[in-house]
């Protein structure tokens, strides 16, 4: 009779009976959703908050982006439990004494922070939606269903005076400078969920909130600055092909443009971001080693010997130095950030693996290590659930509903006002 | 006095006497029980006297429903052989639920070691259970409030309410935790709630054929547990985590943790 988490775990000298990894690789994707999520938030912020103008386009796309991913953070949560139906109980009867019952509050409350913002960047598209179906002749019923839908997105509030803009975008402000620290809050408190856990030699420092806010920033960055590319590099297409795309201009040379200019800046945040992450994860290395406490021994033999290819291959070279080098390299071009962007992703993917899956790779006997085997073959609930059928899950979502919500809140609608 | 001025001055100390009285409260016996209970469980392991026979995790497991081949325990049994150089080998082979039967040590996917038994400078066994945390990490942890400690000690698990997220399992440092493989919830030690409240002792000491498992009130000063925890030298697992272990050790040795 296989016990949760038997299946995966491979047990090698003394480790005590009833450890295994029972955290697997739904907990490695959750902090990396969460962290997107935030990232992509701080990114639209920059905008928003502190005025980097040049970032108002993916500043949009970055913030409805955010809102897309968010329902998909407590996916992994959901689908790691044993009993998933009684996820619920987390928001229904928070045990105020643990980190992850704060998961309800802070969760809503930026929800709340993200979706009051959309709106108001967007009410002026609502209105002007509504109004203009409103008035359309022989309506069909689709845009019969799409003006109830707009017009109830509008709250009833019509007025869109140059007075009335002026207000909205004063909350804007408001809003987005609340979300930054409710973002980092976000994203700080499931450090903090690791970084709690006195029992786990390797989660147990107050650097862990701090590192998972920055390297969140980073993949959020990495994240929009992929999508925003690959989103554009389809509508120069359909410009070339001069085929009507649903929004936005369709001049080749001014996506071109527009494109190379947002995302060689966001490049700039993306490496000034990555060497505050890098700092501190390498502070934490070196404090480690330096201080030599009890447990080192064990997490040195899983850090430099056992996961060292995860770590320093993987994690730091593929994943940190490579894409730096790349940013870093004169004459960046819009093809290089892309990719580079990938490698960071690759790479902050790889940072939340070697924390989640490398704080159970020893065990608490110090004696003796556990080894991670990702279950290829899905034979059961366990291994559907934390295998590829959970993860494809978690990685297709965000991008269905980014899809569905771009139908409401177009993210290049700014363009065509520009134009007009 | 007149009977207008009687009530005029009833209503008067009523009324004045309302705010202090209502700061006393009426005060139910078994809240104050509970509240000072004078129970207050205390497990003493006497390391020397244990062979590893492996009884107790045969009883426990019986007793608490833990699937007999699932290999989780709730309590266990571990060997450490020292050698003269210095080097510490530990095993549990199936939680020791057959006793140690070979002198080879079961050190999972690295194979079976054997030690010359002249290199061997001592070799013992520790049984090992929940501690029974003063200041538990998991019920500080449990997001729903599912596992929690009782007045008198032990800490329990419910498991209508049980989640499944693991976290207490993370946060244990004893590796007390486990899943229970049949109700997909978190399990642990109870140190036999069911069986102490009525008087009885744990399986685990019930079994124990040579008296290294005792189970005692520390409210009780004539219980040979709390006589034993106050005038023995005695240890606890990894005190630096400051969870204050109830379970007291007999005879406990550096290598232990």
């Amino acid at each position: 009779m296989l016990v949760h988490g038997e299946i995966w775990t491979t047990k090698e000298y003394f480790v005590y009976p009833n450890e295994y990894v029972t955290w697997a690789i739904q907990i490695v994707l959750y902090p990396y959703v969460t962290g997107l999520v935030a990232g992509a938030f701080v990114l639209s912020s920059l905008y928003h908050v502190f005025g980097v103008k040049q970032l108002k386009d993916i500043a949009r796309f970055a913030l409805v982006f955010s809102f897309a991913l968010l329902p998909v953070a407590m996916m992994p949560l959901q689908l790691h439990l044993q009993h998933p139906f009684r996820g619920i109980e987390v928001l229904m009867t928070p045990h105020f004494t643990s980190a992850i019952s704060a998961f309800g509050i802070v969760f809503s409350t930026y929800f709340a922070i993200v979706a009051t913002e959309i709106w108001f960047v967007y009410r002026k598209h609502f209105v002007e939606t509504a109004t203009a179906l409103k008035n359309k002749p022989d309506k069909g019923m689709i845009d019969s269903i799409r003006q109830l839908i707009f017009s109830a997105l509008t709250l009833g509030a019509w007025d869109i005076s140059p007075a009335a803009m002026e207000k909205d975008h004063k909350a804007i402000g408001i809003m987005a400078g609340i979300g930054i620290p409710v973002a980092c809050f976000l994203h700080g408190y499931a450090g903090f969920i690791f970084g709690s856990v006195k029992a786990n030699a390797l989660w147990m420092t107050p650097l862990m909130p701090v590192i998972f806010i920055m390297s969140a920033v980073v993949s959020g960055i990495a994240l929009c600055l992929l999508v925003y590319t690959i989103v554009m590099e389809g509508r120069k297409r359909l410009a070339k092909l001069k085929k009507p795309g649903t929004y936005g201009y369709q001049d080749l040379k001014h996506i071109r443009g527009v494109e190379d200019h947002e995302v060689k800046l966001t490049a700039k945040f993306l490496m000034i971001f990555m060497i505050l992450a890098i700092t501190l994860e390498l502070l934490d290395l070196v404090f480690r080693g330096y201080t030599a406490m009890k447990s080192w021994d064990a997490l040195r033999a899983v850090i430099y010997q056992r996961d060292a290819f995860k770590v320093f291959v993987l994690q730091y070279t593929i994943g940190n130095l490579l894409p730096f080098i790349m940013l870093l390299w004169p004459r960046i071009t819009v093809k290089r950030a892309a990719i580079a962007s990938v490698f960071v992703l690759f790479g902050v993917f790889m940072m939340r693996w070697n924390v989640v899956i490398g704080g159970q790779a020893f065990s608490s006997t110090f004696h003796g290590f556990m080894e991670y085997h990702f279950p290829w073959v899905p034979v059961n609930a366990e291994t559907i659930k934390e295998g590829w059928p959970g993860v494809l899950l978690v990685a297709v979502t965000p991008f269905i509903l980014f899809y569905i919500l771009n139908k409401f809140v177009p993210v290049f609608i700014g363009e065509k006002e520009e134009k007009a | 006095m007149e009977r207008r001025d009687f009530i005029k001055s009833a209503i008067v100390v009523v009324a004045g006497a309302a705010v202090p009285m209502s700061a006393l409260e009426l005060m139910n016996p078994r809240d104050v029980l509970a509240a000072n209970p004078n129970l207050k469980w205390a497990f003493l392991v006497d390391t020397t006297k244990c062979v590893g026979c492996g009884m107790c995790v045969k009883a426990c497991k019986t007793e608490n429903d833990i699937p007999w081949t699932a290999n989780v325990s709730r309590t266990w049994v571990e060997r450490y052989v020292v050698t003269k150089e210095g080097k510490v080998w530990a095993d549990c082979p199936k939680q020791a639920r057959d006793g140690f039967t070979s002198p080879l040590l079961d050190e999972n996917a690295a194979g079976k070691i054997s030690v010359d038994p002249n290199d061997i400078a001592k070799g013992f066994f520790v049984p090992k259970l929940c501690n029974q945390c003063d200041n538990p990490p998991c019920a500080q942890v449990c997001p729903v409030g599912a596992t929690y400690k009782t007045p008198d000690g032990p800490i329990l698990v419910d498991r209508s309410w049980c989640i499944g997220c693991g976290y207490c399992i993370q946060s244990c440092p004893y590796g007390a935790r486990f899943f229970h493989p049949i109700y997909h919830v978190a399990d642990k030690c109870t140190w036999c709630y069911h069986r102490i409240h009525h008087g009885m002792k744990t399986a685990c000491v019930g079994a124990c054929p040579f008296g290294a498992r005792q189970i005692g009130n520390l409210k009780d000063p004539n219980d040979p547990v709390t006589l034993a925890v106050l005038d023995s030298r005695i240890g606890v697992l990894k005190s630096y985590f400051g969870t204050k272990p109830q379970a007291f050790y007999i005879g406990l040795s550096k290598e232990v943790d």
